[in-house]
């Protein structure tokens, strides 16, 4: 050991959107806080500015705002008895780099989970029975509810500055919003965004169908916005360039733009950049951590941080990682199924119609990441399992988030890769699509899970973690529903031409192409220790002064983005960390 | 064509604003007003491929994106040089990627980039082997074929009819990913040369503030790109 730092009350491993939150929460209490990132600092001026940040090749591409596999990756297997090999170069999904992390270069959806996703064992028991689940399936219930988080949804909406249309305000049914969401105590804070041509039309014909369009809700400002914390928003112009950017515009919600300058002006607040938490390091008796340790890239030694309190709060996949790395909670075993740390991994299930429309312009490059308009019709709420022969649900939607056209270029299928006829679809049918995608649940496994590898080490010499994942009948049952549900809405457009892809029977993981960064579980919150990593607080069962932030806490995918879920979550356990712990460490539950 | 309703439309200004070239009075900046022309392709000195690589690339990209009917081919836009840039850098190195073994290079496809060798290796072991191909199969090196039997070659390759190892299996797939890049990407990259396949295609580039044009359902945007450098076009 190189260096012992001065002991804080607080150290935080992450500064995303989590940490952030945890950071400006906690340093309200007086407290000394450090924040570790292993990344990059990053602000949206210089990093973000126009027009360096306009770059399809450096950042939609090349992936300049993500984190490197060289540095930190995964391996991936479909099954225990495949060899994981290592997640090499980015596809599947993309976690973030640096200051802000994954909430630096999201879309910007945001939602609330529907009521049966916070007790969605109980719900389906209640509903059809437990036979209806399959054997291998290992959903559980959420150890909080709805009502309970119902004011940290709110915290967090009204932080981040989300735009968007309610549909049920203490129950009374709002116009134009969505009537199936989850009863909210008052309206978001902007009023939503408004669409583009292809949304305009997915609204219109959905309605005529007697469907319940609304406008998607997202961190995207509509308007000039000012939050608890006199950060300011400014409203956007869609750009398009939202995914995998951090935004010039002070539009998109993030860490930047919501959080972080009111946050850095607290003088108990400190973070250190380049400093990657290698492990957290525990107490002789077992039951409390004294702090981590982690590597500073700029002086090249490991360093100590000791701490009373460890947030870990980085991506969902690092946080497994380092809880296994330091034997937070026993590692989940898929044969005998015992053990926490790592079970429940689960990740989303998304399919969706192109339609070619010779004659029509939809303008691609105008849109932004939360752009367009959904129905909930389909929601996991509004669906008979027992009849339909699967659990879960989608949100579908229409509505352009960019035209970038290295990467956003559909052709009729057929279309050759390359050669004159190539090149002729793509004068003839760029500018002339839309889509309509499915964003939809994803159900817990037995062997879908998060352990170490026993081969493959990264840069520190620790072992990469291992995924363990393929797609489940069940799912992909419920994509093709929804495939069912759309096609007749695409053809109501009367489109030139129109082609689907969603998942079909025996479809294994690929992990080339993009899918989605909604990688949730392996620190699964619940209420029997045998089952979860962590409690309702999200706190670790078996190390009391460890807390573990995001998308890991969820025993299952809800059928929505999970940004909103995640800042929800994280103030609620702030809210406990405040009023409960503080005042008397110990275990909460 | 139709606006929404009770939004006043300035559809008649912009077409003729397109029309007449008004954005032509948005001063240029003086380094985009006074373009240093490029070299000619064929007096341009790669910095990392050799020749016969340069040769290589030069006839392959001029057959995944022809030069004739509309809209520009590889070879007006540079995409050789966005090649050769690309190559040179961190791409070419894998600069970003987890190179460690063991590696399994013969896995599924589905599995991901699995080669030991890099971007910038594969093209330089690849090119050789094909090159050989082209000779057995067609009595010349890829450079030196018809375009015709380019075409089939490039097919071939493509379907992976010589077998080739599996180490070097993402050839195709990066060449074409690498051409398409060059083709649309930024012009600072060096291919995409003044814009063209952005004009083509009908992208704004880098313009990238459109609110007043959100509600403009079905009317096309009417002004041309604009590069990070400012470049117009």
């Amino acid at each position: 050991m190189a260096r012992t730092e001065k002991k804080k009350d607080v150290v935080i491993v992450g500064l995303g959107w989590t940490g952030s939150i945890l950071g400006m929460e906690l340093a309200q209490e007086g407290l000394e806080i450090v924040a570790l990132e292993r990344g990059h600092d990053q602000n949206t001026v210089p990093e973000f500015q126009y027009p360096n940040m306009i770059d399809e090749l450096k950042y939609g591409v090349r992936l300049g705002l993500m984190q490197k596999p060289r540095n930190s990756t995964v391996t991936i297997r479909r099954s225990l008895d495949e060899a994981a090999l290592p997640y090499r170069s980015l596809g599947s999904f993309l976690p973030g780099n640096g200051v802000g992390g994954a909430g630096t270069h999201w879309n910007g959806l945001n939602w609330r989970p529907m009521l049966s996703e916070y007790r969605l064992r109980s719900y389906v028991e209640e509903r059809w029975g437990a036979g209806i689940i399959p054997e291998d399936m290992q959903i559980q219930d959420y150890p909080v509810t709805y009502d309970e988080l119902e004011p940290f949804f709110d915290r967090f909406e009204h932080v981040a500055g989300i735009s968007g249309t309610a549909g049920n305000i203490k129950g009374q049914i709002m116009e134009g919003g969505n009537p199936f969401e989850s009863p909210r105590a008052r309206a978001y804070p902007m009023p939503a965004m408004p669409t583009t041509y292809d949304g305009a039309k997915f609204g219109e014909v959905t309605k005529a169908m007697g469907y319940h369009p609304f406008p998607r809700p997202g961190g995207i400002a509509s308007q000039a916005y000012v939050n608890e914390y006199g950060m300011q928003m400014g409203p956007c112009n869609h750009c398009g360039f939202c995914e995998r950017y951090g935004c010039y515009n002070y539009s998109k919600s993030s860490p930047q733009t919501a959080i972080l300058d009111a946050l850095k002006r607290k003088p108990n607040f400190e973070y250190r950049t380049k400093s990657e938490v290698l492990r957290i390091e525990m107490a002789p008796d077992g039951k409390t951590a004294t702090g981590v340790t982690y590597f500073d890239e700029n002086t090249e030694e490991e360093v100590f941080q000791p701490a009373d309190l460890v947030i870990l709060a980085a991506y969902q996949l690092h946080n497994v990682h380092l809880m296994l790395l330091s034997g937070i909670g026993q590692p989940y075993d898929p044969v005998t199924g015992e053990g926490v740390t790592g079970r429940n991994y689960a990740y989303q299930m998304n399919g969706g119609y192109t339609m070619f429309f010779k004659d029509e312009v939809f303008n691609p490059f105008v849109g932004t990441g939360a752009n367009g308009m959904s129905i909930d019709d389909f929601g996991i709420d509004n669906i008979d399992f027992g009849q339909e022969g699967f659990i879960g649900g989608s949100y579908i939607s229409s509505g352009q988030s960019n035209g970038q056209p290295i990467r956003n270029m559909p052709l009729p299928s057929g279309t050759p890769a390359w050669g004159a006829d190539w090149k002729k679809a793509v004068g003839d049918w760029y500018g002339h699509v839309m889509s309509i995608g499915s964003h939809g649940s994803h159900m817990s496994y037995r062997t879908n899970y998060l352990d170490l590898d026993p081969t493959y080490k990264d840069r520190h010499g620790r072992p990469l973690m291992r995924m363990t994942f393929n797609w489940k009948d069940n799912d992909i049952r419920m994509t093709q529903f929804m495939k069912s549900k759309i096609e007749p809405i695409a053809k109501a457009l009367n489109p030139t031409v129109m082609q689907a892809g969603f998942k079909q029977a025996g479809a294994m993981y690929d992990v080339r192409p993009y899918q989605t960064t909604h990688n949730v579980g392996g620190s699964v919150m619940g209420a029997d220790p045998k089952t979860s990593a962590v409690n309702r607080y999200l706190q670790a069962w078996d190390k009391h002064n460890i807390f573990v932030m995001g998308a890991g806490a969820f025993p299952q995918n809800t059928q929505y983005n999970p940004t909103g879920m995640v800042g929800g979550l994280a103030y609620w356990a702030a809210h406990a960390i405040r009023t409960d712990y503080l005042r008397n460490p110990r275990p909460l539950v | 064509m139709r606006d929404l309703p009770g939004v006043p439309s300035r559809r008649t200004f912009l077409k003729a604003s397109a029309a007449t070239a008004v954005i032509s009075t948005i001063p240029l900046s003086s380094q985009a007003a006074t373009p240093t022309p490029p070299v000619p392709l064929d007096e341009y000195q790669p910095k990392t491929l050799s020749p016969v690589e340069w040769a290589f690339v030069m006839a392959a990209v001029a057959r995944l994106i022809p030069s004739d009917g509309d809209g520009p081919g590889a070879i007006e836009v540079r995409v050789p040089v966005f090649i050769d840039n690309e190559l040179g850098g961190g791409f070419g190195s894998a600069a970003d990627w987890y190179m460690e073994g063991p590696h399994q290079a013969d896995a599924s496809p589905l599995r991901g980039y699995q080669t030991p060798l890099t971007p910038l290796q594969i093209y330089q072991q690849a090119i050789p082997v094909f090159n050989e191909w082209c000779q057995n199969t067609h009595g010349k090196i890829f450079a030196d074929l018809d375009a015709d039997t380019q075409n089939q070659a490039l097919a071939s390759l493509q379907k992976d009819e010589m077998k080739i190892n599996p180490e070097l299996r993402d050839f195709f797939t990066l060449l074409l990913q690498n051409t398409k890049e060059g083709y649309f990407a930024d012009p600072m990259y060096g291919g995409n040369h003044g814009m063209q396949a952005w004009t083509y295609i009908g992208f704004p580039g880098a313009r990238a503030s459109y609110k007043e044009w959100v509600g403009r359902f079905n009317v096309q945007y009417p002004l041309g790109p604009v590069s990070i450098s400012g470049e117009r076009a």
